[in-house]
């Protein structure tokens, strides 16, 4: 009856957002919903559990390329990390090896470990850390797609960071404690959480993109997501052409020595910029940065960074 | 946790591909749902577990007007529900029969 | 002929008035008083008993003024009688808990209800009534005129000329009836200029005015972000707009605040376009610049809104499209809530809006036990207006429904309740018996406080369905056209269900089906605005919202 709008990225859930980013039809579900491997902490806890524990993960074909699939769904607890959901993620970083994916997408979606399992979670990012290597040494390339409702906080900020490409929308958050956890803990003046702005400012997409913490900014839309995975994907060429792969080849010391330069350029900012927008001030960048689409800003900085 | 078992009286629709489906997310005040394939072609089995306590007559009315709406029967519908509204309850419901016609 | 009597005295008041200036002398320089000085200038010129206005609403509060109020001293300034439309700030109540004050007329207490209900309980407060504001603003003018007022504007020029900006609210009607009964009229301004974008009050209305330390605060109160507007609430959305706007005609309306009627103003570019309804519906509105109208305003839905206040973030907006506001030479909106309450009452064929409870006679309430909070808008634009003459197609349908086809001397307004069944997890929305009446009888009121009376009503929209309650030719069908469409609460339950079917083959409930609507339509893809940001960018950069619902 409509025009169809983009299919937004945020609003989508974990299952819907795997649907939308791989070949129609082509997702094979590992370990689904039907086996009911569910929490038996949170039933310990007489809390709601989920059939898939808030994560869903499998292979499919993008651009007719195999690739392992991983997405959590943000809304079930917050996305958090706990035993059975943390497994999952690991295996199926290890699977990609065994089938030998041309890529892993990880939607990561979270706040990072599950306080109901505090001490299995934190294990399980640990684990979910070693995989991930184990995949980037075997030269596959794992990208990840921060969009949804939580970002990709704690432990999976962590995860985030730790892969090849990622790709975040303007609505994408990406950190380490996330803003609640800072102001019960340093106080309402250090960051006042309820200020959605300074929020986004300081954790939001474009300011990620512009610190070069993200590959790219993307609109929040499933479509743009699968596109930008798929050239992401492409672009690592031949198996073994993973950034992380060549951090272990003779060129490493050239990576290391990048990524140093761009670490001490980043220090020698003005000390006192304390958000976004005094970085984008810095940069010369005024007001209308604000409303600029993600693939204006993507220009405007590339046409910087060059 | 509050569980419900029940099992109602609903028309069968042959043309329904017998897989297993999950429809909504368990989150505050919504719910998720699994269906899969029944054991009696001529009933609809719904396990519910619950959050919200002392609702199994609200539940009860719900769920046998979704039998007696749609040919339900040979199905099992599992739900995790995070204190959805009646409203929501039946509007996941109908989406996930809806997704079964359709897939 | 009787003799004039010789010795009656005809302007006390006036009289009255001069003595409290005199009294006043030494704390102002002319007309401009400093804040330090307003303490003073207040225990000089009140009198124990006076009838005194604090101005605040939506919008905006006196609160500088409500503050200096409550501190001075209860020896000094005592039993006053408080008339006004709305007790929100702290420094309100403390008036009362301090003996300051004594009695109270008004019409809205939001975020002061819990307390005014302890203070009511504890007999520190003597309420007279609870009003519409149209009622509170009548009766200024015939037995409450304030004799001191406490105001706030915008602005105020050396000689106390007063600039209302975009936030005129209640000003006008409270100097109105201050300053032409011999009051006393105080005034609160942000700022102090050379010379006023405009005039609104003249100086010689005013007595006083002080620069408030910190610019009075002002809450965007009718902002809802579009993220959290439901699939249910897209579905009775699109039952609104197909049921009643498409099927009356309905041109002239008022909407409520709520995600409900946000769903609405969203669904209006999308599913009412493709409704052809563009040009036919929702063209003149009473109503505060809400940003969810800003889609249907681009898509040339809206052609007028005259509005009872501003909304924070929506200035530079409403002053590029002056063709649909109402704008000054200053470009900024010109609001007037006495003006808008009167179009919403006289010249709307339709109120749309939500409510916490509603019974089986179609009473709603928004009064939960332990809470006095008033009305709002809504009972002044949520009901028929009697006295109304001129004709539309809208009110002359429903007007034809309701007289069943006898003799038809007059329209009937519209006032459509919009409500899901169960408003939260364990309160259903449907009630056999409204708090209201629990409230009257703890709080010893001569009447429940309902804020749209039942047989105002004409349609109660639920996800379930419609319910006219017009077509209703008994109290019992009335009562069953309310439980059949009240889904899965106690009062649905409890439904006769023949009873039900039969209101159904009439057409006195529709469900969605019967309209033609497919329920999997219902989705957050139909909103012409699914985020803040996308009404920003439908306003072309030029609404700017407020930072707690910015994320950039």
């Amino acid at each position: 009856m409509m025009t169809s709008a983009p299919q937004s990225f945020r609003e989508a859930s974990a299952r819907l957002r795997v649907q939308g980013l791989l070949d129609a039809g082509s997702f094979t579900e590992w370990l689904g919903p039907a086996r009911r491997i569910t929490s038996p902490h949170l039933a310990a806890l007489d809390a709601p559990v989920s059939f898939d524990d808030g994560v869903v993960v499998g292979q499919g074909l993008l651009e007719a390329q195999l690739v392992v699939v991983i997405a959590q769904e943000g809304l079930f607890n917050g996305g958090a990390v706990g035993e059975v959901h943390g497994a999952k993620i690991r295996g199926a970083l290890l699977r990609a090896i065994e089938v030998r994916a041309r890529a892993v997408l990880l939607c990561v979606d979270s706040g990072g470990v599950r306080l109901h399992e505090a001490n299995a979670g934190l294990i399980a990012i640990s684990e979910i850390m070693r995989a991930l290597f184990a995949a980037q040494a075997a030269g596959i390339p794992v990208i990840a797609l921060v969009g949804g409702t939580c970002g990709a906080f704690g432990g999976m900020g962590i995860v985030a960071r730790l892969c090849d490409a990622l790709l975040i929308s303007e609505e994408g958050r990406l950190g380490l404690s996330g803003p609640e956890v800072i102001e019960t803990v340093k106080g309402v003046e250090e960051f006042d959480s309820r200020d959605r702005a300074l929020v986004w400012r300081i954790t939001g997409g474009k300011i990620r993109r512009t610190l070069g913490e993200a590959t790219l900014l993307l609109d929040d839309d499933i479509a743009a997501f699968r596109a930008a995975a798929a050239k992401e994907m492409m672009g690592s060429k031949t198996m073994g052409d993973s950034p992380r792969q060549r951090g272990l080849s003779p060129d490493a010391l050239q990576t290391l020595e990048a990524a140093q330069r761009h670490l001490e350029a980043r220090a020698a900012l003005d000390p006192g910029i304390r958000d976004g927008q005094q970085v984008w001030q810095h940069m010369g960048l005024g007001e209308e940065v604000a409303l600029m689409d993600p693939a204006e800003f993507n220009r405007c900085l590339e046409a910087r960074e060059r | 946790m509050e569980t419900l078992h029940l099992e109602l009286p609903s028309l069968q629709d042959d043309t329904l591909s017998p897989q297993t489906l999950l429809h909504g997310v368990v989150s505050s005040g919504n719910l998720e749902v699994l269906v899969e394939p029944g054991p009696d072609a001529a009933r609809c089995v719904f396990e519910v577990q619950t959050a919200a306590h002392g609702f199994s007559e609200v539940w009860q009315a719900v769920l046998c007007d979704f039998a007696s709406r749609h040919p339900v029967g040979g199905l099992t519908f599992s739900i995790h529900d995070a204190g959805a509204t009646p409203a929501v309850v039946s509007l996941r419901l109908d989406q996930a029969y809806q997704s079964l016609r359709t897939s | 002929m009787n003799a004039p009597q010789p010795h009656r005295v005809w302007n006390q008041e006036a009289q009255r008035r001069q003595a409290r200036l005199q009294r006043s002398v030494p704390f102002a320089h002319g007309k401009e008083v400093a804040p330090a000085d307003m303490v003073s200038l207040l225990e000089a010129l009140l009198e124990p008993g006076d009838r005194v206005c604090l101005e605040g609403n939506n919008q905006k509060q006196a609160d500088f003024l409500s503050e200096s109020l409550a501190a001075c001293s209860p020896q000094r300034v005592h039993d006053l009688h408080l008339v006004q439309s709305v007790l929100a700030l702290p420094s309100h109540m403390e008036l009362f808990e301090k003996g300051i004050a004594r009695r109270l007329d008004f019409s809205f207490a939001g975020p002061q209800a819990h307390r005014l209900a302890r203070l009511v309980q504890s007999h520190s407060i003597e309420i007279g009534a609870i009003h519409t504001y149209l009622e509170l603003f009548g009766r200024y003018f015939i037995d409450l005129t304030p004799q001191v007022c406490l105001i706030a504007a915008q602005a105020a020029d050396a000689e106390g000329n007063l600039y209302l900006g975009s936030n005129t609210e209640d000003t006008p009607v409270i100097v109105e009836a201050t300053a032409f009964k011999s009051g006393i009229v105080i005034a609160q301004v942000n700022e102090r200029v050379d010379r006023l974008p405009r005039v609104d009050i003249p100086a010689g209305w005013v007595d006083f005015f002080v620069v408030a330390p910190t610019s009075n605060h002002i809450e965007p109160l009718f902002t809802r972000d579009p993220r959290h507007i439901t699939e249910i609430q897209v579905l009775m959305a699109m039952m609104a707009i197909k049921g009643i706007y498409a099927e009356y005609g309905v041109e002239r309306l008022n909407h409520g605040i709520g995600f409900d009627t946000a769903a609405i103003e969203l669904l209006l570019p999308t599913y009412g376009a493709s409704l052809g309804l563009k040009g036919k519906v929702a063209r003149h509105w009473a109503l505060n610049p809400h940003p969810t109208l800003i889609p249907a305003i681009e898509a040339g839905f809206v052609e007028r809104v005259h509005s009872f206040g501003s909304e924070v973030g929506m200035e530079a907006y409403v002053a590029a499209r002056p063709d649909v506001f109402f704008t000054g030479a200053d470009g900024s909106l010109r609001s007037n809530r006495a003006f808008c309450q009167t179009a919403g009452l006289y010249a709307c064929d339709m109120f749309i809006g939500s409510t916490l409870q509603m019974d089986l006679a179609g009473n709603s309430s928004t009064a939960t036990l332990g809470r006095i909070t008033g009305f709002g808008g809504a009972p002044n634009m949520g009901s028929d207006a009697r006295g109304r003459r001129h004709a539309s197609p809208a009110w002359l349908k429903a007007g034809r429904e309701r007289s069943g086809g006898g003799t038809q001397v007059r329209g009937q307004k519209l006032v459509v309740q919009t409500v899901e069944t169960w408003h939260e997890p364990h309160h259903p929305t449907f009630v056999e018996r409204l708090d209201a009446w629990q409230l009257m009888e703890d709080m010893g009121m001569a009447l429940p406080p309902i804020m749209i009376y039942g047989d105002d009503v004409s349609h109660v929209v639920t996800e379930e369905g419609i319910a006219n309650l017009l077509l209703c030719r008994s109290p019992e069908e009335r009562e069953q056209a309310i439980r059949g469409v009240a889904g899965y609460t106690p009062v649905g339950r409890a439904r006769d269900r023949t009873l039900v079917e039969n209101l159904r083959d009439r057409g006195v409930i529709r469900r969605p089906e019967d309209m033609g609507i497919d329920v999997r339509d219902a989705t957050r893809d139909l909103l012409a605005a699914r985020s803040i940001k996308d009404l920003v960018r439908a306003s072309g950069g030029l609404y700017q919202p407020p930072k707690q619902f910015r994320n950039w």
